[in-house]
């Protein structure tokens, strides 16, 4: 393919498994492009976008991690947030491509995170179902690197990205459109996988969330800020630390204790036959 | 969350093959220089005109329409290539090449009509059709190789409309070199000829050319 090397690493362990059970909507099927599954040895489960992070809280719980904190803070590099006016947004990305096209690399790992969620949602308005929109995400950030010179910096960039994405998510739906599916022989017809979410599996994604909050709830006003605002809205520890007034310590120290918490609160769910 | 995780393996990846790059130029100055292509080929074909006939031939209105036509026809199909083949940049710039386009078919048509009123014009004959068609082919093939290289450092979203309008821009500027070159007045069946080599260089640019363009699909 045009781009070799380029491998997106497998996913292993405890914790990946721990997701899964946890989430209860994932496939097996490889959720990177085509051109990545044949450079590398991969075996990413695919997993629904309806996956709430509070499902990811209780999962990380369970298998005793600690929450993931967002890495961004310590590039240096200001965010490019969704945050404030679409102007904003606009100029803060099109100033980091500008960077970006000059070989700034923290510029363009801000960039490209900042393009997820615009990716995400130019995909879903052409049509793209919630397991796909992340094959279009990854097809059109890799467009967006092939073609990053034909960004004009006099030009707004949210146009020329929406353009590609929705490029790349007619080109996905084409392609699923064309994937033969037998519709004729009943067997094979039944057996078809169906993307969507099983019958009662909204139901119960509704309990469980329910339960999680009602645990998160009950936790201690520190352990449930913490949990709050470093795992569900997942901020920086810094700007945990400037929202509540707890130092970065501090808030550490509740977010194990709240997690732990949650880990037993659920545990005592699930040896009660809720889960 | 192996979905999240993916994308940041994928990010990071793509930041580790970050290299600088220089934004394109504009797509009209990008069509200007394949336009400086086609007056470089166009000089290298130069010591085989006929100036004399040329000028005799370019003082007669519907021939020099057809010509100025054409030229301008090769130049905003060119542009409107260029412009598809950026991302964001609206698919109705295709419309551009249209009115010129129209002035050269007209412009040609007049002249097929002038030599079916006038009596005594000269006809070209089977072999200066063939003449006509293998000039025609024999322009287009490097120009059509020039503009798909210069197209394919773009992103053409839309890689057939982009090829076809390329098609349209060589098909147009070999037949402005051609005019030089061209022995006799344009009739009926010299016309049908030219249609039929120009769509035929159409159709294979946007065959071709589309799939040669349409690199981002993973």
């Amino acid at each position: 393919m045009r781009r070799p090397g380029l491998t997106v690493p497998a996913r292993s362990g405890a914790g990946a498994g721990a997701d899964r059970a946890a989430i209860g909507s994932c496939s097996t099927l490889p959720m990177v492009p085509p051109c990545l599954r044949r450079t590398g040895n991969l075996s990413v489960a695919r997993c629904s976008r309806r996956v709430l992070t509070a499902n990811f809280v209780a999962a990380r719980a369970r298998a005793g991690h600690a929450a993931r904190l967002p890495r961004r803070a310590a590039t240096g590099y200001p965010e490019v947030r969704a945050g404030g006016t679409p102007m904003d947004l606009e100029a803060r990305l099109s100033s980091a491509m500008t960077a970006a096209q000059g070989g700034d690399a923290t510029a363009y790992r801000a960039l490209l995170r900042a393009c997820v969620p615009v990716i995400a949602a130019a995909a879903r308005a052409q049509g793209v179902r919630g397991d796909a929109v992340d094959d279009v995400v990854q097809e059109t950030l890799l467009t967006v690197h092939r073609a990053r010179a034909t960004y004009d910096p006099d030009r707004p960039f949210l146009p020329w990205l929406r353009a590609i994405a929705q490029r790349r998510a007619i080109d996905l739906m084409r392609r699923a459109g064309r994937r033969p599916q037998e519709v004729h022989d009943p067997l094979a017809y039944e057996a078809e996988i169906d993307a969507g979410p099983g019958p009662g599996e909204g139901m119960e994604r509704r309990q469980r969330e329910a339960r999680l909050a009602r645990a998160v709830a009950a936790l201690p006003e520190g352990q449930r800020q913490a949990v709050e605002l470093l795992s569900l809205r997942e901020q920086s520890l810094e700007e945990a630390a400037a929202a509540t007034g707890r130092s970065k310590g501090a808030l550490k120290v509740n977010l194990h204790r709240a997690l732990k918490a949650l880990r037993a609160a659920l545990r005592g769910d699930r040896e009660e036959g809720h889960v | 969350m192996s979905d999240a995780v993916s994308n940041d393996a994928l990010v990071e990846g793509l930041v580790a093959r970050l290299t600088p790059v220089r934004p394109l130029p504009s797509p009209a100055l990008r069509g200007l220089v394949w336009c400086a292509a086609v007056l470089g080929i166009g000089l290298l074909a130069l010591p085989f005109a006929d100036l004399a006939g040329l000028r005799a031939r370019m003082a007669v209105t519907d021939l020099r329409l057809a010509a100025i036509g054409s030229a301008l026809t090769a130049w905003t199909a060119a542009v409107a290539a260029f412009v598809t083949s950026v991302p964001g940049r609206s698919s109705r710039w295709a419309l551009l090449p249209l009115a010129p386009a129209a002035l050269w078919v007209g412009a040609s048509g007049l002249g097929c009509l002038r030599t079916w009123l006038v009596p005594g014009t000269t006809l070209a004959d089977g072999a200066d059709m063939r003449g006509c068609a293998a000039i025609l082919i024999g322009f287009s093939l490097p120009l059509s190789v020039a503009l798909v290289a210069m197209l394919r450092r773009a992103c053409p979203l839309r890689p057939t409309l982009t090829a076809a309008l390329g098609g349209l821009a060589v098909a147009a500027a070999a037949a402005t070199l051609l005019v030089p070159v061209h022995p006799h007045d344009a009739t009926g069946t010299d016309l049908a000829i030219h249609a039929v080599v120009v769509a035929a260089v159409i159709a294979l640019n946007a065959l071709a050319g589309g799939r040669l363009l349409d690199r981002g699909r993973p």
